[in-house]
């Protein structure tokens, strides 16, 4: 189960917040019994709606960060789709992107360390290097 | 509608160093260019590859905003400047975010 799943919904305005809370909690109950696991829940706050959905224009929205498989993730979608107080709901897988954000970042890394390794151990070269890329970044804007 | 767009958009991706020569000459030389142009054209570069931004997010609604017209439409590429890969996944994200009320799909009037 490596997949994770950024799950947001949309609470209608007139919801109380102990009945927010409620909900929340009944999904986390469902993430878990699922065999899921919750990372984090959000609550992002009341927000204006960029349309009107259901005749609100406002909303309640809460983002979960989950681990979780298909079938869980279809249940939990059936039980946002049941629950009255849900407006709106959309479901994003995220382990592709971030894998390759990760990826990016061990590149970033990477190219970072080989310029600094050579500098850190004399100093003059590194001056040498900060001095040539300085006017190179000045230049265009004089001209 | 969309010459507003461009215009606003022009500031912010503007000033990267790699073109910095290029655009250094016309704009010296100010309107009124060779061939007649009333306006100079400044090579666009995209905003998610000079700042470096990786991920796009249907939540961040700030910077998918930008590249978005009055009316909610997606900013073609040639306007913005955005590559072609960014402009794939702003798209993306425009999308999701459109579909969960934090962009429109139509601005109403």
């Amino acid at each position: 189960m490596d997949r994770f799943y950024e799950v947001m919904f949309i609470v209608r305005p007139d919801a109380e917040d102990a009945d927010v809370d409620k909900l929340i909690a009944g999904f986390e109950q469902t993430i878990v019994n699922g065999g899921g696991t919750l990372r984090s829940t959000e609550k992002l706050g009341r927000r204006r709606l960029a349309y009107t959905v259901r005749k609100f224009n406002d909303g309640n929205y809460v983002l979960l960060t989950i681990d979780a498989d298909g079938t869980l993730v279809h249940e939990l979608e059936r039980r946002l789709r049941v629950s009255e107080p849900v407006i709106k709901f959309i479901t994003v897988r995220m382990d592709e992107e971030q894998k390759r954000l990760d990826k990016i970042k061990a590149i970033r890394a990477t190219r970072k360390k080989l310029s600094a390794q050579p500098a850190a151990p004399a100093e003059i070269p590194a001056e040498t290097v900060a001095e040539a890329t300085e006017p190179a970044e000045s230049a265009p804007v004089n001209a | 509608m969309a010459d507003e767009t461009t215009t606003h958009r022009a500031p912010e991706g503007g000033a990267p160093s790699t073109s910095g020569p290029r655009t250094g000459g016309p704009r010296a030389g100010g309107p009124g260019g060779p061939g007649g142009r009333k306006f100079f054209r400044r090579k666009k570069v995209c905003k998610f590859c000079t700042e470096k931004i990786d991920a796009i997010p249907y939540r961040d609604v700030r910077l998918l905003q930008g590249f978005v017209a009055e009316r909610g439409k997606i900013v073609p590429r040639r306007l913005t400047g955005v590559c072609t890969t960014h402009q794939r996944r702003l798209t993306r994200a425009i999308k999701q975010a459109r579909n969960i009320a934090l962009l429109p799909f139509a601005a109403k009037y």
